[in-house]
């Protein structure tokens, strides 16, 4: 069994310009808050700063306190084994094979040696959940 | 409610020989006392008894703001400086500022029709007014404490600027009615949602609000965030200040007092007279106003009359709802923007905010239309495309609308700057 659970990601609105990422950053730090796993999703015009936080609602509080448009979403965070094939196995393939596209990918920073966990955007997270709680 | 119900519904052959009167006495009146009348007169063949009929008044020469420049600061005044009570001073956005004098009586018109201007609003002695126009050399500020104070409300002269404060003074003294530009109504309801304050819940009811173009769209937001009626209020200081027409709760046009102010709407290149309904710019005569009388001034607002009576009785014409100014038209790759148009569209695109700053440069030898829009929460999304798709719904609206191709670029809430005054909405880095 693989471990997955669902889990609030928060994301960020920012502008493609000097100092708009540092602000999202510092309104984080401002309140202690630690960044679990983190993705930025650029265009030419604007990002957008997906986010695992420590403590989700204090945190989307303190990005709106900080004049940020901030919002949240729930996402799906996999367990994997930190080797070759690890993601493929483990999340990318049963998903793609039970029909469920898979928006984004990224990783959680804080694993211990020799494990890995990644954020997987879906469009049906419950339907995913039980697809890879399902993978042995 | 009238305030001055005779002149306010006078009958339409009655209204016009009062016109036909004031005018032959003001084109006399000037032609003899300001040497830039006569001047403009002769030089037409014209002299006071050519105004034999209204229709007589297109064959005068205009005036125009550069006439006022010209004559800076005071050539166009009709009477000695003993008699001049007041000058107030308009935004020169090039060179000199427009200076306007007033007589003791023209106060005392201006503040007539200001009580006349809230009277049609439903403002009473029983009202609070909250007045958040400027005060200083800009006429908004005191032209409606003057209104205010005749019709016997109570006026709070708050001026612009401190929003919390302003938020807290509106709440603890029961304002009734408030009177500002649209776009710092909007702000003010921006600041009280920041402060936790519901303005909805406070003892507001109707809203004045003018000095700047606006749309429809922007009159419901206004009216849903704050929980009043908006009306329209017209007015400039060449002319008087606000005052000179007003919207009636029948939301069909604002009502100019032409018993006191002539209009006209003439196609703005060619100075043709233009028939009720067909937009052009607005062009008014003041008839009784003595300090600074104006004959046929051009005001560069685009708009168009309309002369049935209306619902609520007032025989008075009505102007539509300016749309634009002559001036601040942008010809972009030859097709001619109106910065109201652009919010118009917007605010019809979900959970866009009507906040908005066009952008304007030239690429080589082609004009770059580029319009910044905020992204509010609720449009907001964690995927990229959700975004972009927003920014081509924007794109492709203002294609259908202006039949050119802008780029729309997002950017954060609050980014784009507010204004407590007039709002600029307009950026032209284009060096021809």
């Amino acid at each position: 069994m693989a471990a997955v659970s669902i889990l609030k990601q928060v994301s960020v609105f920012a502008e493609n310009r000097l100092g708009s990422l540092q602000a999202v950053l510092q309104a984080l730090a401002d309140r202690e808050i630690n960044i679990r796993a983190l993705s930025i999703a650029d265009t030419s015009d604007f990002g957008i700063v997906r986010m695992i936080l420590s403590d989700t609602d204090l945190g989307l509080r303190a990005l709106r306190d900080a004049g940020l448009t901030a919002s949240t979403t729930e996402v799906l965070r996999v367990e994997l084994p930190d080797t070759p094939g690890g993601l493929l196995k483990a999340a990318v393939r049963p998903l793609s094979e039970a029909g469920l596209n898979v928006e984004y990918i990224y990783a959680f920073v804080d694993m211990p040696l020799e494990k890995a966990a990644a954020v997987v955007k879906v469009d049906n997270v419950q339907k995913a959940r039980q697809v890879l709680a399902a993978e042995t | 409610m009238y305030w001055d119900k005779v002149h306010e519904t006078m009958p339409r052959a009655e209204l016009q020989q009062l016109q036909l009167r004031r005018l032959q006495a003001k084109v006399r009146e000037v032609y003899e006392k300001v040497p830039f009348y006569r001047e403009a007169f002769q030089q037409k063949g014209l002299s006071p008894e050519s105004v034999r009929s209204l229709a007589d008044l297109a064959k005068l020469p205009f005036t125009t703001k550069q006439d006022f420049r010209d004559n800076y600061p005071l050539g166009l005044a009709a009477v000695p400086r003993s008699e001049i009570v007041r000058l107030h001073a308009s935004s020169g956005t090039t060179g000199k500022p427009t200076v306007v004098a007033y007589t003791r009586a023209d106060i005392s018109l201006w503040s007539e029709m200001m009580a006349r201007t809230l009277t049609m609003c439903g403002v009473t002695s029983h009202d609070v007014v909250h007045n958040a126009y400027g005060y200083g050399l800009f006429t908004g500020g005191l032209g409606i404490h003057y209104g205010a104070e005749r019709v016997g409300a109570a006026v709070i002269p708050m001026s612009g600027g401190n929003s919390k404060r302003q938020i807290m003074l509106l709440q603890d003294l029961g304002s009734t009615v408030i009177c500002c530009t649209p776009s710092y109504a909007l702000y003010l309801a921006e600041t009280a949602d920041e402060m936790g304050v519901d303005l909805r819940a406070s003892q507001l009811r109707v809203g004045i609000f003018g000095a700047e173009p606006w749309s429809f769209r922007m009159r419901d937001e206004i009216e849903a965030k704050l929980g009043i009626l908006a009306l329209d209020i017209y007015g400039l200081s060449e002319i008087i200040g606000p005052g000179v027409a007003q919207e009636c709760p029948q939301k069909n046009g604002l009502h100019i007092f032409e018993d006191h102010f002539l209009a006209e709407v003439v196609d703005p290149v060619t100075g043709e007279a233009l028939p009720d309904g067909k937009k052009g710019e607005l062009v008014v005569s003041t008839i009784t106003k003595e300090g600074l009388p104006v004959i046929r001034y051009r005001t560069r607002d685009i708009t168009a009359l309309h002369h049935e009576t209306c619902a609520c009785g007032r025989t008075l014409v009505r102007m539509d709802k300016v749309t634009g100014r002559t001036d601040d038209m942008l010809i972009v790759r030859g097709v001619n923007v109106f910065p109201s148009q652009i919010e118009s569209v917007l605010l019809e695109v979900e959970g866009v905010e009507p906040h908005y700053l066009i952008v304007v440069d030239r690429e080589h030898t082609l004009d770059d239309l580029e319009i910044w829009v905020e992204v509010s929460e609720q449009v907001f999304s964690d995927e990229i495309r959700t975004l972009e798709a927003l920014g081509r719904r924007v794109r492709a609206e203002i294609e259908s609308v202006l039949g050119i191709n802008a780029r729309v670029k997002l950017v954060e809430p609050r980014s784009i700057q507010r204004s407590e005054g007039k709002a600029k909405r307009v950026i032209d880095r284009r060096e021809l």
